[in-house]
């Protein structure tokens, strides 16, 4: 029964959002941006998640794990988006987890994931390198001297980049630029000599960074799945990363959108309720309905990745481009619905609202996606 | 779970020594089998065909065996569909006694009622047709005046009802009568059942935009009917209308995904109308609201899997109030790709210069715009949405 959550999964979802309800609301996002933090999350926090096991559900009981697939991880992702917590969440256990897990060799599983799991290393993939997500067009170089590679290049948009201890980066030793062979991933230490990061601010307060590296020198030990042959392992890395993201997507879209219809049951004008108006009510319902549609969406393509993988391509671009749309339509509704309010800062609305643009240029814009599931469906 | 997999081997099994060859292929739409007293076979294998499912309860594989139903859980109905589905295996029976009135009946129904009426559907001895709508009353359906006056042993029927689905065609109608005209409206209605052969009661067919005539308005003049055919308590009828609406929206949210009808894919479409340039739609406009249909299509067919998995594991949410009307939304927007795939060969009417897939495609599209309008409009399951699961105050 893979579209109706368990009762492990509930208890996993009702524990995440009290807690997070408790430790980590929007005011916690404000407090941190207000203050210019210079981390942009609180490490406490973190390794009070941590604790809880969440930096390791989906990591095997043998590395320290949870093990408790992509749903699990899903349904806290959920809970984060509804309180827009800023955390190593997403870049480590989520993307560098799986990245480990699916590329690592025994001995880097052995000595990263138990310290993934503990909360105690955090992971930030270096992947992009123009405005548009385009994971083929790497330019940065890996070149081989001897048993190392000496990395150049520099990379953007790169997730809790300027917080992370240690970094996946996709870099090209072969093959020609935009092509998908010839690319080869590697873990650098974020403070290795030649290594430069500037963080950059970002509309929803959290953490990204531009990265350079100047002959920065890689042991070849550091290659995360094979040389040259790293589409292989980046492809389903991302593909987990967008059905993560769409997972926390829909939570701040749920959010925003159950603050909405709670405002449209208080705010009094020309004698009534506005949420007695046809105009608020049609347009309430149509997100509900979108909304149910994505639930779907989303509940499907976590259980794909833990049950039937070869599926996920498609499920991850059906994820990422329908919950792009969702969180357009719900937080600028939100906003406009919320009327003069709604583009105050006081208001956390606006939160929402900036969050959702920059999720939507994590790993795929809607456009992107939309080419690819053309492109997998075979027009 | 190994109960249902040992169920699905034995059906699988049946259905292979069973069903006729000629049953597994697209049906057409003249060749379905609606059943009742005018029913015909278009051949001989779908009488064969629909004579076999029947012996088994299989035309309604989830009723009382009592009533010769098929006595099958959820799911096992399910694994039914899927195993019929997998051989492309058509549906012996149609009608909208199996899909709406044989629930109703089921729910509210006394012994008599159910002993008369299930069995009948279930053999496609009768066929029925719904009496809801009239000319004055549309999507403000509890404001109908078709009254039914209490004559001591039975009913005096006088009104009319419009949208009457192939009542030309049917032995019996399901209606909404006004039983008590001094009360709030919803609280003087009645459910009523009515043989179409009694006197009195005459229908006409309505041409629609499509050109053909599916719909029709019946008229009741001074028609007598039995008090045992009233279904439920007298008026109380408005609740068994609500239920049976619920059968109704469903149906038609499924359409897209288990029409009746075989009807072209977009995509399919696609590869025979639109130029191609290395592997792409080179209508870039074109492709793009083509993947965009299809992954509404996907997500609408997860969203039915979700509520049905729902449903058996006793969870409530709002997915099902909200399948009619992106079900009946996406149909409509299916539609109107196709005919921008065909371009001018998607706007023939009829005769020499268009294939009959051609014409087919037009006509559905032109019956598409009912889909929004039928079984509550789209604004109607809106401000349903919105009463419903959003608890909006009322204006």
């Amino acid at each position: 029964m893979a579209l109706v959550l368990n009762e492990e999964q509930r208890l996993l979802q009702d524990t995440a959002r009290d807690f997070l309800v408790k430790h980590a609301p929007v005011a916690a996002l404000r407090q941190l941006r207000d203050t210019r933090d210079s981390i942009g999350y609180n490490p406490q926090l973190w390794q009070q998640m941590a604790d809880m096991g969440w930096a390791s559900i989906i990591l095997p009981e043998a590395y320290g794990g949870l093990e408790f697939g992509f749903l699990g991880l899903g349904v806290v992702l959920e809970e984060t988006g509804r309180t827009l917590t800023a955390s190593p969440l997403f870049a480590s256990a989520a993307v560098g987890a799986s990245a480990v897990l699916l590329g690592g060799s025994e001995a880097q599983k052995q000595a990263l994931l138990p310290n993934i799991a503990g909360g105690t290393l955090t992971l930030a993939l270096a992947l992009e390198e123009t405005h548009q997500h385009n994971p083929t067009y790497i330019t940065t170089t890996a070149k081989r001297q001897g048993e190392n590679f000496i990395l150049n290049g520099s990379k953007c948009f790169v997730l809790d980049g300027h917080s992370a201890a240690q970094l996946i980066v996709v870099a090209r030793s072969g093959g020609t630029a935009r092509s998908s062979e010839g690319l080869t991933l590697l873990l650098v230490d974020r403070t290795a000599k030649g290594v430069s990061c500037q963080r950059t601010l970002m509309a929803d307060s959290r953490n990204a960074a531009n990265i350079r590296f100047d002959n920065v020198l890689v042991p070849a030990n550091n290659i995360l799945g094979t040389a040259d042959q790293g589409w292989a392992l980046l492809e389903p890395v991302l593909d987990r990363s967008r059905v993560a993201i769409a997972a926390e997507m829909l939570g701040c879209a749920l959010e925003a959108f159950e603050r909405t219809v709670a405002y449209l049951k208080e705010r009094e004008q020309f004698g009534a309720l506005i949420g007695s108006f046809q105009a608020l009510q049609h347009r309430a319902a149509h997100m509900q309905s979108e909304i149910e549609l994505c639930r779907s969406v989303v509940l499907q393509a976590l259980s794909t990745v833990d049950d039937t993988p070869q599926q996920l391509p498609l499920l991850a671009s059906l994820a990422k481009a329908r919950l792009n749309e969702l969180v357009k339509l719900v937080t600028n509704e939100a906003v406009q619905m919320h009327g003069g309010i709604g583009v105050t800062d006081a208001l956390e609305i606006g939160f929402f609202l900036k969050r959702a643009r920059v999720a939507m240029q994590i790993f795929g814009d809607t456009g992107f996606h939309k080419d690819r599931y053309a492109t997998l469906c075979g027009y | 779970m190994e109960d249902l997999e040992q169920f699905r081997l034995e059906v699988r099994a049946w259905l292979a020594a069973n069903c006729p060859e000629s049953q597994r292929q697209p049906v057409g739409a003249q060749e379905q089998y609606w059943g009742g007293r005018r029913g015909t076979f278009h051949s001989g294998d779908a009488r064969l065909w629909f004579e076999r499912m029947r012996d088994k309860g299989w035309t309604a594989p989830e009723w009382p065996t009592q009533y010769g139903g098929g006595g099958l859980s959820a799911q096992q109905a399910r694994v039914l569909k899927e195993e019929m589905k997998s051989i492309h295996a058509r549906t012996p029976l149609y009608g909208i006694g199996l899909w709406m009135l044989g629930p109703a009946v089921l729910e509210y129904g006394n012994e008599a009622q159910k002993q008369q009426h299930i069995r009948a559907i279930v053999n496609g001895e009768s066929r029925w047709c719904q009496g809801y709508s009239e000319p004055g009353a549309g999507s403000d359906l509890a404001s109908l005046q078709c009254k039914a006056q209490d004559k001591g042993d039975h009913f005096l029927v006088n009104g009319s009802k419009i949208w009457t689905t192939a009542a030309d065609k049917c032995d019996w109608i399901f209606c909404l009568v006004r039983t008590n005209p001094h009360v709030k409206k919803q609280e003087g209605i009645s459910f009523l059942l009515i043989d179409m052969d009694d006197s009195g009661v005459t229908t006409t067919p309505i041409p629609l935009i499509s050109g053909e005539s599916e719909f029709c308005q019946t008229f009741f003049d001074n028609v007598k009917v039995p008090k045992e055919n009233l279904v439920g308590e007298l008026n109380k009828g408005w609740s068994v209308a609500k239920a049976l609406l619920v059968h109704e929206r469903k149906l038609m949210a499924e359409i897209g995904s288990d029409s009746p009808r075989q009807i072209l894919q977009p995509n399919v479409a696609a590869r025979e109308y639109l130029e191609f340039e290395n592997g792409k739609i080179a209508n870039t406009a074109l492709r793009s609201a083509l993947v965009e249909y299809d992954m509404l299509m996907q997500a609408v067919g997860l969203t039915h899997f979700r509520a049905f998995e729902e449903k058996a594991s006793g969870v409530r949410s709002a997915a099902p109030m909200v399948l009619k009307y992106v079900g009946t939304e996406a149909e409509k927007t299916k539609s109107e790709l196709l005919l921008a795939i065909m371009g001018s060969r998607g706007v023939g009417w009829e005769g020499e210069g268009f294939t009959p897939q051609e014409i087919d495609t037009l006509r559905l599209w032109a019956m598409s715009k009912t889909l929004t309008i039928a079984g509550g409009s789209s604004e109607i399951q809106l401000n349903l949405i919105a009463q419903k699961v959003l608890e909006l105050p009322r204006s």
